[in-house]
């Protein structure tokens, strides 16, 4: 029982390792858990979780795994059982030899005890004294008197407040605002020696003047730029009107980044045909090649929009949703075109990722890798273009 | 093991969770990493387990400059080459040009000392990585010198962020990690009173209903801190107004909301109608 909880956790998508594994197990020797659920559950948090955007999983997680021993007469026994089988996997035989050292018949005991105690007091106060010296842990874990064990005011058991999830609102796959999407594209650099004002370097300067037999000669070299140089390019109106804010959101971050070395912005309706824009009316733009010539592999290309639209809007010339925007070259060609040009280019998509199952976003995908329009699909969109992830779109059937 | 458990001070209250993981990280001798709200006491944190446990404390303020190195130790290449050229210093000993960095310090400290790395997430992406090493062995080599510098008590490291860049896996699985939540009324009516000791009861509650009412609008762009709360009350008690008159409005509010458009957007809340 007690590695299933490790694996339980795991199930999660908490990664938990053995190395925060072990420190637990180290932290249980210790008597840090206090044979008391409540603060077990904070300890456990403390220990194998490391985000509190990991909180709410490890809430949902703690609250399936204890949720029916709290609530049933028999909390001690399962505990118990639980207790006494400390195996863990990819552990040393020394380690395991250590774990054995306590006393688990006195452990269990003890822990019955402190249980049976907390159950009765249990409406009554919320102060529960454990009593110095003896942890039930074994090994020498001192408590001095008094210390208090449990929740702090209302006598919240630690299912319940795992239940309550409270962190659910830090979760990063939330939606964002502008100043976390900033932070994400500020790791967006490519770093390279630059044009501009020199700088001292020392290194040089060193060596210089050691081979002038000391005489001080002064090296200055160019400093170190970003040269990324960002093309975001949005979908407004129709179906994406629910989701203007949070591109206005994305469009505000990406235009106040000044560590770029040119940003550039355009607009569009569903999909890409011979003009982009540079109002989210369409009414002043430049015609899409001429756009194109501007741009190069050096460029990064940032898509935005839901790519849901009828197929048709893709595959066929004249397919364009705005009547008076007679494409003869279909939008998924000047998609192509794009990616072609700008190799490093991705796509966003505000809907979340369940939704990707229709045709016309399917067609994008095999243009563009895409992301969630999250912290997290934002992350992972900014490692493709820092060439840290693979750029390889797919085609994969999402599960929903 | 024998250690002084910490207990929190009387001017820095703890909540029993962070109590425990603060001793938690002291027992496994693990870098403690506190994350929260601005605001929520990340910092004074380190103060208060060096005064509740007697420890000096060491401070690395980190900045986006900072470099792992820097907390190790400095060579300071350029006084030596300054000292060749026109000083009269024997050159040759290279000791005299390592200044120890807060780390270093710590590490070779005679006794088990308090250090706090704030704010580590202001540094590059890749800081903590570097790190990784000295923290686990809790020893460092002088590259120039080749002198090794073990702890002989190792430090109990605290480290702050704020959330502004994702710390590395790695790194973190060695920490051990605590989030502040913001304080609820209870708990922030405690800490008030540890700073106002003596604030009427009234006035506390009207302050606190105010002050969350605040925090909760959903357009507030920078929501006030526990300190911006202790600064307000100050305020409204040296400028004796009373909890009535707090009740009709929002005195001082210049003190709370720091955004020309959070004070604009909570008049126009106020002027439909009253407050809660």
């Amino acid at each position: 029982m007690f590695v299933d909880f490790l694996y339980h956790l795991r199930d999660f998508g908490l990664k938990v390792t053995s190395t925060e594994w072990l420190a637990l197990m180290q932290a249980l020797r210790g008597g840090h858990a206090r044979a008391n659920l409540n603060t077990f559950y904070h300890l456990a948090r403390c220990l194998l979780v490391k985000r509190e955007s990991e909180y709410d999983n490890y809430d949902r997680a703690f609250a399936s795994f204890f949720g029916g021993i709290e609530a049933s007469p028999d909390v001690s026994e399962e505990l118990l059982e639980w207790l006494k089988n400390p195996i863990l996997p990819e552990i040393s035989d020394e380690d395991r030899a250590k774990m054995r050292a306590f006393d688990l018949d006195e452990l269990a005991a003890r822990f019955r005890e402190l249980l049976e105690q907390q159950k009765e007091r249990h409406d009554g106060g919320n102060r529960w004294i454990g009593t110095g010296g003896t942890s039930p842990f074994g090994h020498g874990g001192e408590h001095p008197t008094g210390v208090r064990v449990g929740g702090g005011g209302g006598g919240r058991s630690a299912v319940q407040v795992a239940d309550s999830r409270r962190y659910r609102n830090l979760r990063s796959d939330r939606i964002l605002d502008t100043r976390q999407i900033g932070l994400a594209l500020r790791r967006l650099k490519r770093l390279d020696k630059d044009e501009g004002p020199q700088e001292l370097d020392l290194d040089d300067t060193i060596d210089q003047s050691a081979r002038n037999g000391g005489e001080i000669e002064l090296v200055f070299g160019p400093p170190r730029r970003n040269r990324v140089k960002l093309l975001l390019l949005m979908d407004v109106g129709g179906s994406m009107d629910p989701y203007t804010h949070l591109c206005e959101r994305l469009f505000s971050a990406a235009h106040a980044a000044n560590h770029f070395k040119k940003f550039e912005y355009r607009f569009f309706h569903n999909c890409v045909y011979r003009r982009l824009y540079t109002d989210m009316q369409h009414s002043k733009g430049d015609p899409t090649h001429e756009v194109l010539k501007t741009l190069d592999h050096t460029w990064s290309a940032v898509f935005v929009g839901d790519a849901w639209m009828a197929p048709t809007e893709l595959t066929h010339g004249g397919g364009a949703i705005d009547f008076d925007d007679r494409n003869s070259i279909a939008g998924l060609e000047w998609l192509r075109r794009i990616r072609q040009r700008v190799p490093n280019s991705i796509w966003l998509n505000p809907e979340p990722r369940g939704r990707w199952n229709e045709p016309s976003i399917h067609m994008i995908r095999r243009v563009f890798p895409m992301y969630e329009l999250t912290i997290d699909g934002l992350t992972e969109a900014v490692d493709v273009l820092r060439g840290t992830r693979p750029n390889r779109p797919s085609a994969n059937q999402i599960k929903p | 093991m024998s250690f002084h458990l910490f207990t929190g001070t009387d001017t820095y209250l703890v909540t029993p969770e962070l109590r425990d993981a603060v001793n938690v990280a002291c027992a496994l001798e693990k870098p403690l990493l506190i994350r929260g709200e601005p605001g929520t006491g990340k910092t004074v944190l380190a103060e208060a387990i060096a005064e509740n446990l007697d420890k000096q404390l060491l401070t690395w303020n980190i900045k986006s400059t900072t470099k792992a190195q820097e907390g190790l130790y400095v060579y300071d290449t350029i006084q030596r080459l300054n000292d060749a050229r026109f000083g009269d210093r024997d050159i040759g000993d290279i000791r005299q040009y390592i200044k120890l960095g807060p780390l270093g310090l710590a590490l070779r400290a005679q006794e088990r000392v308090v250090l706090l790395i704030d704010e580590i997430d202001k540094a590059d992406m890749e800081f903590p990585n570097d790190l990784l090493h000295e923290l686990d062995r809790m020893s460092f080599s002088v590259f120039e010198t080749g002198d090794q510098i073990t702890a002989e008590h190792r430090p109990i490291v605290v480290i702050t962020s704020n959330n502004e860049k994702e710390l590395p896996d790695a790194f973190l699985r060695r920490c051990v990690f605590h989030y502040i939540e913001f304080p609820n009324k209870e708990t922030m009516a405690n800490i008030v009173r540890v700073h106002h000791p003596d604030v009427e009861d009234e006035l506390l509650r009207q302050v606190l209903l105010r002050f969350y009412w605040l925090r909760d609008l959903p357009d507030v762009r920078k929501r006030p801190s526990t300190s911006e709360l202790i600064d307000w009350i100050a305020a409204i008690r040296r400028g004796g107004i009373t909890a009535q008159a707090i009740e009709k409005e929002l005195p001082f509010m210049g003190v709370l909301l720091k955004r020309e458009s959070d004070i604009e957007m909570v008049l126009a809340k106020r002027r439909f109608g009253r407050v809660s």
